[in-house]
């Protein structure tokens, strides 16, 4: 027989975050959306943001975002999302405000509502998932997409002398005066998971502090359009997409710094 | 009973408040009145113009083929709506930028030299004033007094230092309207 | 309060302010920038949101993202900007939050000019955005009525959970006229059980027009059509001019109802018993009303400022109980009242003329012969 461990021993170490809902997931196996969005929840709960955040939610992938996290959200046109949030941050400044877009709906439709939120220095937090591809309709070409990557509108591979280089959107968005934090980590490994988390957990304390403009590009994976498994996916993150997509700091400002995090 | 009046001249010349003032009058001696302006990229240095109609009932069309008076504050407002005013109408000249007559004999023409008379009031921008108080004079649409109260209380506080001397040009050209008027009938 | 000489753009903006509206997003276009204009003068210095976006396409986004929010808010455009508003209209209709959108019209199609017109009738009235749903649009004719169906427009939208427009033209938006603005009503105190608040508390709410089961979209879609079947019921406006006696009846709204005024006044002064039809409410249209009185007049004349848009809803409406004729301008041209009374003129002179093919096709040969005379 064994004996149990006394009630005073017993800890929990993982749970759901309050603010995700128990619904089940519709992602892929080996999609990084359910981490990135764990990761958000984790943060919200941690900061005590819950009950207090309003969610936009994009179109792709992350459509469902709003049935997965347990806060007050509003699903967005595609590419909208920042435009759409910077309407209820500006009638609710003391509401904590994010999106959550993928890259075609930030990088590519949405490329002059993010834009024109940063050089506003809008207040609010973006989740930028970036998996260069068009995950939702079933894996078309996006501004991400590495050069010679094949997808269903590169079937050959992206030609590059047709269709130009993938958008580095943490590097154009840190040029603009407004932003003041724009951070790329990836989802990978377990080291850079917490990194990613620590980077979403600065983004809203500076939405917090009323610092302007953030947001958090996530290199993610989508092993069903890339046609690799979970395992080679990340695999294909670490190997392909950061050497072109460098993780790093691209925009930290002072007074960013000065919160020292 | 309805008067319908075009302010016609080039942008800068003051021809937008001119019929403002004179919709500003209309208004505070209880009648209907509206203002309509020629708006957009002309306004900006080409050509412009409103529509000023007072009336005492409300007020349908903001426009009309053919207006009872006109002042024309240059020559190509002149060739454009002479030949629109209405038989027995109101011209208005401003004979310092116009170098020719009204053609039309069926006409009630006045005729002012509104620049000269503006700059001798020591103020070249009191050309609108001349020509209101010429056009108030010769169609009587309004009282005078009811055109000095109107600019006394919607010019702009920072250019009341000007009301004397617009006062003094509404007279000019009120002036100029008499003498035209009393010549042509002759 | 006392009457004021006010332009139409900076009356609407000013009873927007008074009707306690929270938050305006825009962005420059003519014939309407001088509303823009106004708010930016007026909404900081309330303490209220002001932002010119980056373009319409963000303009109406934001809106719908603080419609979602329960607040009163609005945009304000004319025509090419209303195109590209066209996708989050859809969206708003589609998530059931309430706004206001003012349309001050010009000439089109395309980059078309600043001039007024009418042309954008089908787009607001009948859609524009995709989807199935029907928008309020209120037309007004004067200053006057512009400032209180700017005042209407918000207090229906938030009645039906609907989108709401004020359909003006340039002229409207640019003429002066004396009016009287309304008081400064209180802001909102209770925002609607529905908005999205970010409120601790409570159970979390979703506002989204994404319903991805057919049969759900269909419920949502039937609630749409049912509070629109309530809105046809219960809020068509119009306004009468001598219909008393009338057995010719001129329809016409906005500015081309008061171009047709003009000519009913100077018909009736000749003796003929004309009467004038001005709808505000273009949706929900004025149908049974212009129904019954189809059927007590002789002929009726549609005018407007486009090829004949209302016309389409007009002949529905009086189902081939009289003849319908049908006068316009284009492009951004306002009519004379002499045209609309030659017109009268001919409708009156009777027997009513040949009725063979479209009343379009008899107008386009008529204006033809007018443009040589003119």
């Amino acid at each position: 027989m064994i004996n149990p461990l006394p009630n005073t021993h017993t800890q929990v170490v993982y749970q759901r975050p309050k603010s995700l809902t128990t619904a089940v997931t519709h992602y892929c196996p080996g999609c990084t959306h359910g981490v990135s969005q764990r990761l958000v929840a984790e943060v919200l709960d941690e900061m005590g943001l819950r009950e207090k955040a309003i969610g936009v939610a994009s179109v792709g992938c992350s459509v469902f975002a709003y049935n997965y996290f347990d806060v007050d959200f509003v699903e967005a046109a595609h590419g909208r999302a920042p435009a759409m949030a910077t309407g209820i941050k500006r009638v609710f400044p003391d509401r904590t405000v994010f999106t959550y877009q993928g890259d075609g709906d930030l990088a590519s439709i949405g490329m002059a509502e993010v834009m024109h939120a940063a050089a506003r220095g809008e207040n609010i937090t973006i989740i930028f998932i970036n998996n260069a591809i068009y995950g939702m309709t079933g894996g078309q070409m996006a501004p991400t997409t590495l050069p010679g990557m094949k997808t269903t509108s590169s079937p050959l591979g992206r030609d590059i002398e047709m269709t130009g280089m993938p958008i580095r959107m943490a590097e154009l968005l840190s040029k603009m005066d407004g932003s003041s934090f724009v951070v790329r980590r990836s989802l990978h490994d377990a080291t850079n998971i917490r990194k990613a988390k620590k980077a979403i957990r600065t983004a809203f304390e500076v939405q917090q502090q009323g610092l302007g403009f953030s947001l958090v590009e996530l290199l993610s994976t989508c092993p069903t359009n890339w046609d690799l498994t979970p395992n080679e996916a990340l695999s294909f993150v670490e190997e392909k997409m950061i050497p072109y997509f460098e993780l790093g700091d691209y925009k930290v400002a002072d007074a960013v710094k000065a919160l020292k995090l | 009973m309805q008067t319908e009046i075009v302010i016609a001249g080039f942008g800068g010349q003051g021809v937008l408040f001119a019929g403002q003032v004179l919709a500003y009058a209309a208004m505070d001696s209880g009648k209907h009145v509206t203002w309509f302006p020629s708006y957009g990229p002309e306004m900006r240095g080409g050509t412009a113009n409103c529509t000023v109609i007072v009336a005492d009932e409300d007020i349908g069309s903001l426009t009309v083929r053919n207006p009872q008076a006109v002042i024309c504050l240059n020559l190509p407002s002149l060739d454009k709506y002479e030949p629109l005013v209405v038989k027995g109408g109101v011209l208005v000249l401003n004979r310092s930028l116009i170098n020719r007559s009204a053609n039309r004999t069926d006409l009630r023409v006045v005729e002012a030299p509104a620049n000269e008379l503006a700059e001798e009031l020591g103020d070249k921008r009191l050309v609108n004033a001349v020509m209101l108080g010429a056009l108030v004079e010769a169609t009587g649409v309004l009282t005078m007094a009811a055109i000095q109260k109107a600019l006394k209380d919607h010019l702009p506080a920072k250019h009341h230092d000007l009301l004397p001397a617009n006062f003094t040009a509404l007279e000019k050209g009120a002036e100029a309207a008499r003498r035209t008027l009393a010549a042509q009938s002759a | 309060m006392a009457k004021e000489l006010l332009k139409g753009n900076n009356a609407i903006a000013e009873a927007a302010i008074r009707a306690g509206v929270e938050a305006y997003f825009g962005y420059p276009i003519t014939p309407q920038t001088e509303l823009l204009e106004h708010m930016a003068a007026r909404m900081p210095a309330l303490g209220r949101t002001f932002v010119q976006a980056e373009s319409e396409v963000a303009a109406i986004n934001m809106v719908y993202g603080a419609a979602c929010t329960g607040k009163r808010v609005m945009t304000t455009s004319s025509s090419p900007g209303v195109s590209l508003m066209m996708e989050g209209l859809s969206y708003i209709a589609g998530t059931e939050v309430p706004m206001v959108l003012v349309n001050v019209m010009r000439g089109g199609p395309g980059l078309g000019n600043i001039a007024p017109s009418q042309a954008d009738y089908h787009q607001m009235v009948h859609g524009g955005g995709h989807g199935d749903y029907h928008p309020i649009v209120l037309a007004p004719a004067s200053v006057q009525e512009a400032i209180d169906i700017t005042v209407l427009a918000f207090d229906l939208a938030e009645k039906y959970r609907t989108i709401a427009v004020v359909l003006a033209d340039g002229s409207i938006g640019q003429m002066m006229e004396p009016a009287e603005l309304p008081p400064m009503a209180e802001l909102k105190k209770h925002l609607p059980h529905w908005a999205v608040t970010g409120e601790p508390g409570r159970a979390r709410r979703l506002l989204t027009s994404i319903y991805l089961n057919p049969d759900d979209e269909e419920v949502t879609n039937m609630r749409l059509l049912n509070r629109w079947m309530s809105i046809r019921e219960n809020e068509v406006r119009w306004k009468e001019y001598f219909l008393e006696d009338a057995e010719y009846v001129v329809v016409g709204f906005g500015t081309a109802g008061r171009v047709a005024l003009s000519a009913v006044r100077a018909a009736r002064a000749e003796g003929i018993k004309v009467g004038l039809f001005r709808p505000i409410t273009l949706s929900p249209f004025p149908e049974a009303q212009l129904k019954e009185i189809a059927a007590v007049s002789e002929g009726m004349l549609v005018v407007e400022m486009n090829a004949g848009q209302m016309l389409d809803d007009v002949k529905l409406a009086t189902e081939g109980l009289l003849p319908v004729e049908f006068y316009g301008r284009l492009g951004g041209v306002v009519p004379f009242p002499d045209e609309i009374l030659g017109e009268i003129k001919r409708l009156a002179a009777g027997p009513i003329p040949n009725q063979n093919g479209h009343a379009r096709q008899r107008w386009l040969e008529r204006l033809a012969l007018i443009k040589e005379r003119d």
